[in-house]
């Protein structure tokens, strides 16, 4: 009996029967399509953190006070103030890894222009910020050293300040808003970042000279934040090492005491974020991954029942010459020329679909080749295994008894 | 008629069913001929049924040897029985077993399929030839529940011929049809008996089908009762041109 006989067998008998092997494939191509598309889901939303991230700038480092000691009580990091400019200095003239740094001093308020006013924040920074976030300017020029120097009172607005201040679609540029009835001249307008991953609205923010910030809103000498980049992202290592051996001189720190200052990556916050989209991946994997056994199930019991059905037709194979391995054969490739057509079904289908929901839920979306083969693997697989059980039943079957079945 | 197609020696069948031991056949010799057209007749319980399956190498016997045109079977696993039916053997139902929504042609293909020798190209051609042979070359491509009865039973004697066996072993074939169609399966059958000379074995229970066969093997109690050659052959061709033209009602 050649493989070609056999394959046009069973080609015939499932053409027989269009629908039942149309409905046996469904379960297959539900679970491969949604194989596809739940890894397709989990893998575009991975990407677009990552890419995200690295719009912020993937060798952005973040330096942060840290809890301490203050007479054996700990305190928490946001009521330590132990950043200052001399902190900053001193990262900008010894770290080698670190091409540009800025401080942050930060503070909430009310911004005013004309009768609108808007709650926002004000971000005190140095020049080099807009390099380290990767942040361009729409319209206007960025503050200088200069403005720094004399914490001149000029700021450059975020797009959503601007849509709330500015509603009418009027330049902002040179116009005087005030910001906790500080007056500020407008210099320059960002362009739109959209929200960070955390939801955040990245362009509800007023950029001014650190200085300013500090000493006509703040009257502080502390920074909330120190923003600094790596030369690179794959120094940002070295930078993390720099700066903390850097900022424990500064601070006069002692071998025994702990840091009172963090130091935080990008690339740390990609990898914390990342294990979790791909948490979600394996989740969604493991949804699918169910559906494709049920769709195995659903072959395993079509197949026995038609096994049962055409006793009759296997009797009658048998009396005119089938042996056993034939009629085994036959029911095995029926099984497996089920899955592996739903399994290419699915996968147009899962395909299709992933493109449908970027299309019309905006979720990114990525198909991976791998997934595609191991779905098809996987269903190619289950026809095997789940159509062997009922063909070894066939198989056996005692012509005389089967020729009689009613 | 020169060579034995079957020889039969002392055949005995046993089965257990729970503790009986039940005997279906209790010691059956004979032999057939090549050209010979046989029909084995018996009441139900005589063991015509399990002497059909030896037969048609279906069972082996508990006990005898049966020679199926040279080759005993006594000593074939299943496989080679199987190979055996494929290329000595063409069955002839009661229910004609034709695959449903598989044309006429695919039915009498079929056979081929398991013989590995046979091209793609010979195979349709073989089946081209039996159907011509049962006279039903325009319904190639009928589907079973579009041919009649003794269509459909035709298109089974053009599946039991194609693959060119030594023995046409026919089961009941006529039990499902009424007599003017019964009849003309019967002119077909001796009609391959004697001008094909074919080799025809014939289980049935009506003593009117066995008056075209050329000799008769009664069973009783799974014995061989009566042997008797058939002196005067009845023509199904005349008994069917005897009957009263079929009326319209």
């Amino acid at each position: 009996m050649n493989i070609l006989n056999l394959i046009r067998i069973a080609f015939k008998a499932l053409q027989r029967n269009k629908l039942r092997a149309f409905l046996t494939m469904l379960g297959v191509i539900i679970g491969v399509a949604s194989v596809i598309a739940m890894v397709a889901i989990g893998q575009g939303s991975k990407q677009s953190i990552q890419s995200q991230l690295s719009s912020m700038g993937s060798n952005m480092i973040t330096i942060l006070p840290a809890s301490n000691i203050a007479g054996g009580a700990r305190l928490g990091g946001s009521t330590v103030q132990t950043l200052t400019i001399d902190d900053v200095k001193a990262i900008r003239k010894q770290a080698v890894n670190v091409s540009a740094i800025s401080p942050a001093a930060t503070s909430s308020g009310q911004s005013i222009f004309g009768a609108l006013n808007w709650p926002t924040t004000i971000q005190g920074v140095s020049p080099s910020y807009l390099d380290i976030r990767k942040w361009d300017l729409k319209d206007g020029i960025p503050f200088s050293d200069e403005d720094v120097r004399a914490s001149a009172k000029v700021c450059l607005l975020g797009q959503t300040v601007i849509t709330n201040l500015f509603p009418n679609g009027e330049n902002p540029v040179g116009k005087i808003i005030r910001f906790n009835n500080i007056p500020f001249q407008v210099i320059g307008v960002l362009v739109a970042k959209g929200q960070s991953s955390f939801g955040q609205d990245q362009d509800d923010v007023i950029l001014a000279p650190y200085t300013t910030v500090q000493k006509r809103i703040l009257a502080t000498i502390y920074f909330r934040t120190i923003y600094a980049s790596a030369i690179s992202e794959s120094a940002s290592d070295d930078a993390t090492d720099e700066i903390t051996s850097i900022l424990r001189k500064t601070h006069r720190l002692r071998t025994t005491d702990e840091n009172d200052f963090q130091v935080r990556t990008m690339a740390e916050l990609i990898s914390a974020l990342s294990s979790t989209s791909n948490l979600l991946t394996i989740l969604l994997t493991a949804i699918a991954g169910i559906s494709l056994i049920i769709g195995g199930i659903g072959i395993m019991n079509i197949m026995y029942v038609s096994v049962t059905e055409r006793t009759r037709e296997i009797g009658l194979r048998m009396s005119i010459g089938a042996r056993g391995i034939d009629i085994l054969m036959q029911f095995l490739i029926e099984a497996i020329m089920i899955s592996i057509t739903g399994g290419l079904i699915g996968v147009v289908l899962g395909i299709t679909s992933a493109q449908l929901i970027t299309y019309f839920l905006s979720w990114p979306t990525l198909v991976s080749e791998s997934s595609i083969i191991l779905s098809f693997a996987v269903c190619a697989f289950t026809g095997v295994f789940f159509g062997y059980y009922p063909a070894q039943k066939a198989s056996r079957l005692d012509p005389i008894e089967a020729l009689r079945y009613e | 008629m020169s060579k034995k197609i079957l020889e039969l020696q002392n055949i005995k069948r046993e089965f257990v069913m729970g503790t009986e031991i039940v005997r279906a056949l209790k010691g059956v010799s004979f032999d057939v001929m090549g050209g010979e057209f046989v029909t084995i007749m018996g009441s139900s319980g005589s063991g015509k049924t399990t002497l059909l399956n030896t037969l048609g190498c279906l069972d082996k016997p508990t006990e005898g040897t049966y020679l199926l045109d040279g080759v005993n079977i006594g000593g074939l696993n299943r496989n080679e029985l199987a190979r055996l039916r494929n290329r000595k053997i063409g069955f002839v139902f009661q229910s004609y077993n034709l695959l449903p929504r598989t044309s006429a042609l695919e039915n009498v293909e079929l056979p081929l399929f398991y013989n590995i020798e046979i091209s793609h190209e010979q195979r349709k051609q073989k089946a081209i030839k039996a159907l011509e042979a049962v006279k039903l070359a325009d319904r190639l491509d009928h589907m079973p529940n579009q041919l009649s009865g003794g269509q459909q039973q035709r298109v089974a004697i053009a599946r039991a011929l194609v693959n060119e066996p030594v023995m046409i072993l026919a089961d009941e074939a006529t039990g499902n049809l009424d007599t003017r169609t019964s009849y003309e399966i019967m002119a077909l059958i001796q009609e391959l008996n004697q001008v094909q000379g074919k080799t025809i074995v014939f289980v049935t229970h009506e003593p009117d089908i066995a008056a075209f066969s050329s000799r008769t093997v009664t069973l009783r109690d799974g014995k061989v009762v009566k042997d008797t050659l058939n002196e005067n052959v009845r023509s199904a061709k005349e008994a069917l041109a005897a009957l009263p033209p079929a009326e319209d009602y």
